[in-house]
Parts: structure tokens; sequence; C-alpha cells
């Protein structure tokens, strides 16, 4: 027990700090590899928690898709990222104004909420050791869930193509391959008859 | 004893980083769609600690479908911000008026 609190106060700090690390690095590289070093962690806590699932779920998609995803767009785009920083100075109190009323509103209803009922639901975890974590999900995500599992497949088929739309485009000039256009084409399209004289080049 | 209000402190500590970050990097919209995903990272583990601690799984279940809409808005994002940056040569979000709205 006493190595889970320390294990949970290691992957808390790691994480919390990696998370300020994102929003104040200075190159947004460093940013997303901040932002992968923060999920990790998560994904630790998840174990230590007991939902080995989403924390597996957290290193796959996020680390491997939607981080590497920022990564590639930061390094495509060629932007003057020191500039960018210039205005977080002049935004830091009334950015770190609003963010701490935002803590203050969630500590009171966090601490209201644990006045009230909260000795109930702070007792240790009650899902059944039998049954593992992923099984647990697998019984009801595809039974109870299968509707709402559907529709995130829409939502990312959506979003593949609206990606794809937003970004696909047509260069001028440059020639491709039309294959109606080639099967479509009739002789006189394609061939010209001229008459030449003896002796006489064509131009 | 780690308990609940552990988790749910921790969470709510990310996703103030998270406000602060939007607030404070006006100018780089790539930092506020990290900040984005670290808002959502934090709803997460809400909902994964609250799942744990009810004995629920459906917390769990919410906090997949969380994950696939936080990717979804990533890739589109991202792909509005490359059409943009085609568009002005700059990823400035203060300057962002082509709508004129």
């Amino acid at each position: 027990m006493i190595l889970q609190a320390i294990a949970f106060w290691i992957l808390a700090g790691v994480a919390v700090s990696a998370a300020f690390m994102v929003v104040a690095a200075r190159n947004p590289v460093r940013s997303v590899m901040w932002l992968i070093l923060t999920f990790f962690t998560t994904a630790g806590l998840f174990v230590l928690i007991g939902a080995e699932f989403l924390a597996m779920l957290l290193v796959v998609v996020y680390v491997g898709a939607v981080a590497v995803l920022f990564l590639f767009v930061v390094m495509m785009l060629d932007v003057d990222f020191v500039e960018l920083k210039q205005g977080f100075l002049q935004y830091m109190p009334v950015g770190a104004l609003i963010a701490l009323i935002m803590l203050a509103e969630m500590a009171f209803v966090g601490a209201s909420w644990a006045a009230s009922r909260g000795e109930a639901a702070a007792q240790p975890p009650a899902i059944p050791v039998s049954a593992s974590n992923i099984e647990a999900i697998g019984a009801v995500l595809y039974t109870e869930y299968v509707y709402f599992f559907q529709a995130a497949g829409m939502v990312l088929l959506v979003a593949m193509i609206g990606a794809i739309v937003l970004t696909l485009r047509h260069r001028e000039g440059v020639k491709r391959q039309d294959i109606g256009k080639q099967v479509g084409r009739k002789r006189d399209e394609a061939v010209e008859l001229v008459d030449i004289e003896q002796g006489e080049g064509i131009g | 004893m780690i308990g609940l209000a552990h988790y749910l402190t921790l969470a709510a500590i990310l996703f103030t980083i998270g406000v602060f970050g939007i607030f404070t990097n006006r100018k780089n919209v790539i930092i506020i769609l990290m900040s984005i995903e670290l808002l959502l990272l934090a709803v997460n583990i809400n909902l994964v600690a609250f799942s744990v601690y009810l004995g629920e799984i459906a917390g769990q279940i919410f906090a997949m479908f969380v994950l696939t809409v936080a990717a979804a808005e990533a890739a589109v994002g991202l792909a509005v911000l490359v059409v943009y940056f085609r568009n002005r040569g700059d990823i400035a979000v203060e300057d962002i008026n082509l709508m004129k709205g």
C-alpha cells in the first residue's frame, strides 16, 4: 500500500510538471515531447488505479498517433516559433487568474462533495478481481454500448474524410492519368492525316 | 492511502494547466490544441477514477469515447491548421480574420 502511494505521488508529480512544461516550453517540438511524457505518466496512473485497457489505449492512441501527428505538423510548418511566444508574459496574469478561479471552483465542488457523500465512495475499489479489466470492458462495450461504439467509428471516419478533404489540393500544371479520358478517346482526335508534297516537310 | 480525492485533485490541476495554456499561448494554435488535449486527459482521469472507485465500468467506456473524439478533433484541427498556414503563411491566432466575423 505504501508502494502504491509512492508510485502515485511520483507519477502525479511528473504528470503535473510535464503538463506545465507543455504550455510553458518555448519550442513546440519540446511541447509535444512533454505532452508525450504527460500521457505516459497518466497511463501509469491508470495502471495503478486498475484501468489497464485505458492505459494501453492511451499509449497506443495518444503517444502512437496523436502525438506523432502533432510532431509532423509542428515540423512541417515553417514558422518562427520564438516570435509566437512573445505574448506569454502579457497574457500570463489574466490566464493565471482564470485558471485559479477554475481551480478554486473545482476545489469547492470537490470539497462539498467529499463532505456530503465522499466517505462511502472513498473506499477501496469495488470491481471484482476475478474478471480482468479488458474482459469487463468488452462485456459491456459490444452489448450495452454497441451503438455508441458504432457512432465512435462514424466520428473517426468523418474526421478522417474531413482531414483528407481539407488538406487535399490539386496543383495546376501537373500531368495526371485520366483513365476515362484515355478510354473515351476516338480515332478522329488521336490521328491526323496530312497530305505532304513530294520533297517538302510538314511544316 | 491514495483515494478518489487524490485522483480528482490531480485531474483538477491538469485541467487548470490546460486552461492556463489556452490563455497564455494566444498566438500559437498548436499549443492551444495541445492544451485542449490536456483538458480532455484531465476529464479522462476523472471518469476513470470515478469508474474504479464507484465500481461501475461505464466510466471507462465513456473515457474511451472521449479518447476517440479527442483523436478526431486533433486530426481535423491540425488539418485546418495546415490549410490556414498554406493560405496565410502564418499561424498567429490573433490575426485570424479571414471570415470577417
